[in-house]
């Protein structure tokens, strides 16, 4: 073997490790090896399980030897901090929950656990999934492989980097707004955000919870397809995760796309949209037209009140989600003369600048008289912008638009000012306003060389479809294979 | 609709977070741009639009009610920042 094991991929792995040609053992040994020397370049874990990862391999080892194994069965992965995992550190990246650790597995892990894979560690993100950039972790930001003035994006910043950097084989991340595609285009990765409710939210922690969904990030297409198979399906745990059947995800992967219809939405290549970033995806479209997809142009007329729409509703369900961390069952408190002072002494100093915002945005939204003129509105008119997908899917089978209207920024650029902040996500919070799936697939970069990424929005339940493109996309460019200079 | 000093005050005691001196000019700032931005909402007619709060048709989820196992009084309690013989310990509330 010419190549470093850290360096493969989900799909080129599991066939060696069936095969008993590798050793579970000895993957995640390496692993835990490059982590320990090179995380401190990038912040992206922030609990590393060496432990329990090594029992972990052993026991896989053991049930790949008997044939028992799963296509994730020795796996070495890694989990973004914001799902929780029986006894191992979940911070959510918080002071407040800087040593909780969980008394059970999210639905997802515990997939995961049943398949066989490994669990490396928890990674970066920004605090409570809130952020565009992992700038707001209480544990200090992750910086992009590509280049450590950067930021990976986020808020599911620390996985992308990991996957991109071959510091896992694979992982999830959540998206709320775009958490997932985001930092998967600023890392040169792949990541998927499904239908809401298609994989189970149990064990996540809330922060949009009509919004937020577990996803894969990965190295490459069909590594997505493949965890997405091992997490989706219903839970009785999660009374919003649909009872519909999980299709084969890998089966119609490298179908033609001829005859396809792909629609590109016009609002999505107006101002702001970076001139380098419209080149890479309009070059993408026409990979895509060479491949036999028909390009369409599509119009979703309120997508420039999707942004406004998003931070009623998010920060709305934050205020009410996050009122449980009070510094009494769990996690951080800061004690006070009475109760009261507990509270506000635990909460001010628990919780980061950005979450403090937000908590404060949702409950003054909500608050009464301003009900009606915010939070309902906002829901209103999330009715529309959802109305604008359904009718643009009578006409196209996809959608295809940039992920971020930029290539990564630097650190520190947008910090000061949150609301630049929240403009970055234009192009992927209304995916999740819908409910629809999107995926970032590796297109190009930037003449600074740093990732840009093509996403791919599909009708609910179209998870199968959208992968089909971006394997298509893929198996036509090798974006994908080229790795960051780390 | 510009927030005032003292409503970011009022909202950050509901929401039960208290305001350093210097973050309050902050706060205040930043809170009045972001519901300025989220204004460009009225633009919109909603007249009969329906809000959408849910985006998967799914009625309610009812399960059998039987007895299951559930936390242990010990694990329920493991991570509580202060406990007395079986319960969650806070400051004396009256």
């Amino acid at each position: 073997m010419t190549e470093p094991l850290y360096r493969l991929s989900i799909s080129r792995l599991a066939p060696l490790l069936a095969r008993k040609e590798l050793s579970p053992v000895e993957v995640t040994a390496q692993l835990l090896e490059r982590i320990k020397e090179r995380n401190g370049e990038l912040n992206a874990y922030l609990t590393v399980d060496d432990a329990g990862a090594l029992a972990q391999a052993r026991e896989a080892e053991a049930r790949l030897s008997r044939g028992e194994g799963t296509p994730l069965t020795g796996i070495p992965l890694a989990l973004k901090d914001v799902m929780t995992t029986k006894g191992l550190r979940t911070t959510c990246a918080s002071r407040i929950l800087e040593n909780f650790l969980p008394p059970f597995d999210a639905t997802a892990v515990a997939h995961l656990r049943r398949a066989g894979a490994v669990i490396l560690g928890k990674t970066n993100m920004d605090e409570f999934a809130m952020g565009s950039s992992t700038e707001n972790s209480a544990f200090g930001p992750t910086h992009n492989p590509w280049h450590r003035d950067y930021i990976p994006g986020g808020s599911s910043g620390g996985s992308a980097a990991a996957v991109a950097a071959d510091l896992c084989i694979g992982a999830l991340g959540s998206d709320t707004g775009g958490s997932i595609r985001q930092p998967a285009s600023h890392c040169g990765v792949v990541g998927l955000k499904p239908t809401y409710g298609r994989v189970s939210r149990y064990g996540l922690v809330a922060y949009g919870s009509s919004l937020d969904q577990i996803g894969p990030i990965t190295k490459e297409v069909r590594d997505a397809a493949l965890l997405l198979q091992a997490i989706a399906g219903h839970d009785p745990k999660d009374t919003t995760s649909v009872p519909e059947p999980v299709p084969d995800y890998q089966a119609g992967l490298d179908r033609e796309i001829q005859g396809l219809k792909i629609g590109v939405p016009k609002e999505y290549f107006g101002q702001g949209l970076d001139p380098e970033v419209e080149a890479a995806i309009r070059a993408a479209l026409k990979i895509l037209a060479e491949r036999g997809a028909e390009v369409l142009e599509v119009s979703l007329p309120h997508t420039e009140y999707a942004v406004a729409t998003y931070y009623l509703v998010a920060v709305a369900e934050a205020s009410s989600n996050l009122a449980r961390y009070d510094g009494v069952k769990y996690g951080f408190r800061a004690e006070g003369r009475s109760l009261m002072e507990t509270y506000l002494n635990t909460r001010t100093q628990g919780f980061g600048a950005e979450v403090r915002r937000r908590i404060m945005l949702g409950t003054y939204t909500l608050s009464a008289g301003y009900y009606d003129a915010y939070y309902k509105k906002g829901s209103q008119v999330r009715a529309m912008i959802r109305e604008d997908f359904g009718r643009a899917f009578q006409t196209c089978s996809l959608i295809a638009c940039p992920v971020s209207p930029t290539p990564a920024f630097r650190l520190g650029e947008k910090l000061a000012d949150p609301l630049t902040m929240y403009l970055s996500d234009i192009y992927t919070i209304s995916a999740n306003l819908a409910g629809i799936p999107g995926i970032s697939v590796p297109c190009g970069f930037s003449s600074k060389g740093l990732p840009i990424g093509l996403q791919l929005l599909g009708p609910l339940f179209g998870e199968s479809d959208i992968l089909q493109a971006a394997y298509a996309f893929e198996q036509a460019t090798d974006f994908h294979q080229r790795k960051p200079p780390f | 609709m510009a927030l005032s000093r003292e409503e970011v005050l009022h909202v950050a005691e509901l929401a039960r977070l208290s305001l350093r001196p210097e973050e309050v000019e902050l706060f205040t700032r930043q809170l009045n741009d972001i519901l300025a931005y989220v204004q460009k909402l009225e633009e919109l007619d909603t007249t009969g639009v329906a809000p959408l709060a849910h985006v998967i048709p799914l009625v309610n989820a009812f399960r059998e009610d039987v007895v299951r196992e559930g936390l242990s009084p010990e694990a329920a309690l493991k991570n509580a920042p202060a406990r007395e013989e079986g319960s969650f310990l806070v400051p004396r509330v009256i």
